[in-house]
Parts: structure tokens; C-alpha cells; sequence
């Protein structure tokens, strides 16, 4: 099993603060914009952003929420593995607002396709848009694109993209690993 | 451990320490989902569960629909009194055409100790115990140990006392087991004649006198004479085991420490306890019907996710 570095915690960095700017670009004040990361790994990037956005953009509030979408995945049953929930925490409805759904890897889209299903039950958003850290490209099986992207990536089906972040895994750093 | 260890829920006798921890922590979820003003999942949309009841019931028939309903399950309700069991129909036939219309899981309540046991022995689904006879009645215990997890944070070290009529009660069994198994401490309360004979086998202590019972507990579980199961007079009249055996404000407020009362319903009201306890701040019955729903959305989503 190998692995390399696919991006550093330095360019994680400065990809992290120009999509801040391209969601500020799009969205201003974020009064009628929320952020919802996808649980469990795309919350770590929707808190980097948010982050971002309150202490280096000034930007005076944003709503943010995680949202799991373990009950809306299409493969229940289908794996080995009991799908296992975590939590959901969204404190307000998304009516008429703009959705930015935030994930770290897009991949199959499947996830990405879940969370729409899953937002349905939080009201009936404006419009949605998706952001991801890392978008492996050749790889989909839904006719799902991200509107913002870190780095897009050539990753072939048996290579895995793991993003690790400081605040749990102990450092921030992502890698390529062939499994 | 992200599984449950049975494919069957027959008991609380049949579950680790684990699958309890594992089915209240999916239950956390499932009661976030169910406050939500779209209280749906899609979960189980291939699913198709048979409610088979030999028994009335209303809370938990309703609880059980709603669950399944809500991780959008198919749902057959069959009640026996409107069935062909009437025309003498074997439990192993009804069942098994109920199957052959491609069901899933099966909720099963029916008057004889066993029968989900029985039944889970001889065909091909899974099978959830909704109570059989006097023996278990799992998903009540699980919702009780949740519910008391939810008002004090843990289950174990608390004290629970169960009141009434241990004798005849499923839920009084399923709920020692559940309790025993989480570390918590229980005793049982209520008439020498409605104590079964080998109780303290089971680890959990005997109290004839209420208020010391009360005293001991944190939490008390009361529970309903099951005059349908009296085959003969187990006290001299219901007057008297109200007086010996029931709650009522003046004894709650005569405590110094304030207890949680539970029942799991139906309440005879002025019997086992009176209506100003029932509605009392400290009783958390109500809870324990909305807690109902979530428990069983996680058991039956745990319990399909093993169907293959």
C-alpha cells in the first residue's frame, strides 16, 4: 500500500482561502446564503471556510449546519456493514435560501445525490450549489458537478484520496493512497 | 461495533450490553429525524413489514406503524380477531402466507410465552417480539432504559424499582433484563402473590413495603394489574392494593428527594397511581411514548440493514 502527498497543509490552505473568496464573490454578505457540510468529512471543511469567512472576510454571520445522510443513502443493505448514522445539526430551514453543500471528496456523486434527497426535509431551498475539496474527475456515476473545487484529481477506482485535518487527525494533509 | 449481534429481536435476553448501546445511539438519530417538520426517511423503501397482533394493543401497534411508516417501509396490519386463525388457522400458515407476499419483518404480539421464538425457528424473515404472554416485551424495556438515559443521563448506578403485578408482566421481565444487563440496580415492589417464586435468581431485590421503595429509587416503573391474566384473586380487593400499592401525591411529595415516575401504559388511573402523579412534573410517561417511536425506528433500521 502506498500513498503520496497529494496536496500540503500550506496549499490546503491557500485553496481553502480562494474558495472563501469565490463563495464571498457569489454570495456577499451571506444573508441569504447558508453552508451545509456533509457528515462525517465535509464538516471539517465547511468550519475551515465559515472560519475563514467570520475572521479573515469579516463577513458578520453565516448559518452553518452538518447533515447526515446516512437514512437517504441508496446503498442500505447493499454492503456488508450496518450504515452507520451520525448526527445531523441544522438549527434553521433552508426555504427560500441559497444552499452551499460542502464535502471534502467527490467522488461517485452518490453521497452528494443522498444530501439532496436528504435537504427536501429541511424545506425547499432557492437554489443549491456544491462545493468540494476535492473533485476525482472520470469518476461518476450521477450527472453531478461541483460549483467550486479545490483540486481536481486523477484518481484511478482502487486509489483512495484521504484528507486528514489537524483538529482530528492531527494534521492537515492529503493523500493519495493505493490500496 | 456498528452491528447488532442477533438478526431477531425475541428478547432482551437474547442482546449484549452493546446492542442496547448501539440501538440507543441510532434511536438519537432517529429522534432528531422525528422532530424535524419532515419526519421521513427513505431508509427502508425496499422493506415490507407484517404488524401480526393476537393480542389488542393500541400504543404499541400505533408506535411500531409510525416507525415503519417513517423510515417508509410498506406496512400489513393484521389483527387475529378479523383473520382466518379464527377458522383454525396454525400460527406457521398464517405466517408463512403472509411471507409468500414477500415479507420482510415481521412485529408479532401473541398470548403465548415463546411464540416469536417459535416462529423465528420456522420462517424466513425477521422477527420483532411486540410481547409474548408474560414473557417479553423488549422494545418497552428499551424505551424505558432510554427514556431514563434521556432524563438522567445514564442508566447505570440508578436505582430502579418496578411496582405491581411482577407476576404476569412482560414488561417487569424485559426491563430487568435490560436493566441488569446497563449496571443499574432493581427491585421489585407489590404484592406477596403477585411475586413470581425464583425472582431474586434473576439479581434483583424484593421490597413488600412502597414507601420504602420509593425511598431506595430513583426511578419507579409502575405498572397495571393484568386483570386479563388473573386466573384467580391474587388480593382481596382493588381498594386495598391502591392503598398498599399505589402512588399518589401525598406519598411522592412526602419523599425528600425527587423520583422519576414511568409507566408504559395503559394507566388505570386512581389504581396503580392517581391522575395528579401521572401528570405530574416528575412523571416522564408521555416521554416514553414519543421516545417509543425512535427506539423502534432504530431497531427496525438495525435489524433490516442485516436482511440480505
Amino acid at each position: 500500500m502506498g500513498q503520496k502527498v497529494l496536496l500540503s497543509k500550506k496549499e490546503i490552505n491557500i485553496i481553502l482561502h480562494r474558495l472563501a473568496c469565490q463563495l464571498l464573490e457569489n454570495h456577499e454578505d451571506f444573508k441569504n446564503t447558508v453552508l451545509i457540510g456533509i457528515q462525517p468529512r465535509g464538516i471539517y471543511v465547511a468550519q475551515r471556510l465559515t472560519k475563514i469567512l467570520l475572521e479573515e472576510y469579516k463577513v458578520k454571520h453565516i448559518d452553518l449546519g452538518f447533515l447526515d445522510i446516512t437514512f437517504y443513502r441508496d446503498d442500505f443493505r447493499r454492503g456488508e456493514k450496518t450504515l452507520e448514522a451520525t448526527k445531523t445539526k441544522i438549527n434553521f430551514l433552508v426555504e427560500d435560501k441559497k444552499v452551499v453543500l460542502i464535502d471534502d471528496v467527490l467522488y461517485t456523486g452518490r453521497s452528494i445525490n443522498a444530501a439532496l434527497t436528504a435537504l427536501q426535509s429541511f424545506g425547499r431551498p432557492k437554489e443549491v450549489e456544491l462545493l468540494t475539496l476535492i473533485d476525482r474527475r472520470f469518476s461518476r456515476h450521477l450527472p453531478i458537478q461541483p460549483n467550486y473545487r479545490g483540486r481536481q484529481v486523477d484518481a484511478i477506482d482502487n486509489e483512495k484520496v484521504k484528507v486528514m485535518w489537524e483538529e482530528n487527525d492531527g494534521e492537515d494533509i492529503i493523500y493519495l493512497i493505493n490500496r | 461495533m456498528s452491528e447488532l449481534s442477533v438478526n431477531h429481536l425475541l428478547g432482551i435476553k437474547y442482546l449484549k450490553e452493546s446492542d442496547i448501546q448501539l440501538i440507543f445511539e441510532t434511536a438519537d438519530h432517529f429522534k432528531e429525524v422525528i422532530n424535524r417538520s419532515i419526519k421521513k426517511v427513505p431508509s427502508l423503501r425496499d422493506i415490507t413489514i407484517a404488524n401480526i397482533f393476537f393480542e389488542n394493543s393500541t400504543r404499541t401497534k400505533l408506535s411500531f406503524e409510525l416507525a415503519e411508516k417513517r423510515l417508509s417501509a410498506d406496512v400489513l396490519n393484521f389483527s387475529a380477531s378479523q383473520s382466518s386463525v379464527k377458522k383454525g388457522e396454525t400460527l406457521i400458515d398464517t405466517v408463512n402466507n403472509i411471507l409468500s407476499m414477500k415479507v420482510d419483518m415481521v412485529v408479532m404480539r401473541h398470548p403465548n410465552p415463546g411464540a416469536g421464538i417459535f416462529l423465528a425457528k420456522h420462517v424466513k424473515a425477521s422477527i420483532i417480539n411486540a410481547g409474548d404472554g408474560a414473557h417479553e416485551h423488549p422494545t418497552q424495556a428499551l424505551l424505558d432504559s432510554y427514556s431514563i438515559r434521556e432524563k438522567l443521563g445514564d442508566v447505570v448506578g440508578k436505582n430502579v424499582v418496578i411496582v405491581g403485578d411482577i407476576l404476569h408482566s412482560r414488561v417487569a421481565l424485559s426491563n430487568i433484563f435490560a436493566l441488569k444487563l446497563q449496571g443499574a440496580n432493581v427491585k421489585v415492589c407489590g404484592p406477596k402473590t403477585l411475586m413470581p417464586k425464583y425472582i431474586e435468581s434473576l439479581g434483583v431485590g424484593v421490597e413488600m413495603d412502597l414507601r420504602r421503595a420509593l425511598e431506595w429509587c430513583d426511578v419507579a416503573n409502575m405498572l397495571r394489574i393484568q386483570n386479563e391474566r388473573l386466573d384467580i384473586s391474587y388480593f382481596p380487593t382493588t381498594r386495598e392494593y391502591t392503598q398498599q400499592f399505589g402512588v399518589n401525591k401525598k406519598l411522592l411529595d412526602s419523599l425528600d428527594k425527587e423520583i422519576v415516575i414511568m409507566h408504559p401504559g395503559p394507566i388505570n388511573r386512581g389504581v396503580e397511581i392517581t391522575s395528579d402523579v401521572a401528570d405530574s412534573k416528575q412523571s416522564i410517561i408521555l416521554n416514553q411514548v414519543e421516545n417509543g417511536v425512535a427506539v423502534r425506528m432504530a431497531v427496525i433500521y438495525l435489524l433490516a440493514s442485516k436482511i440480505k
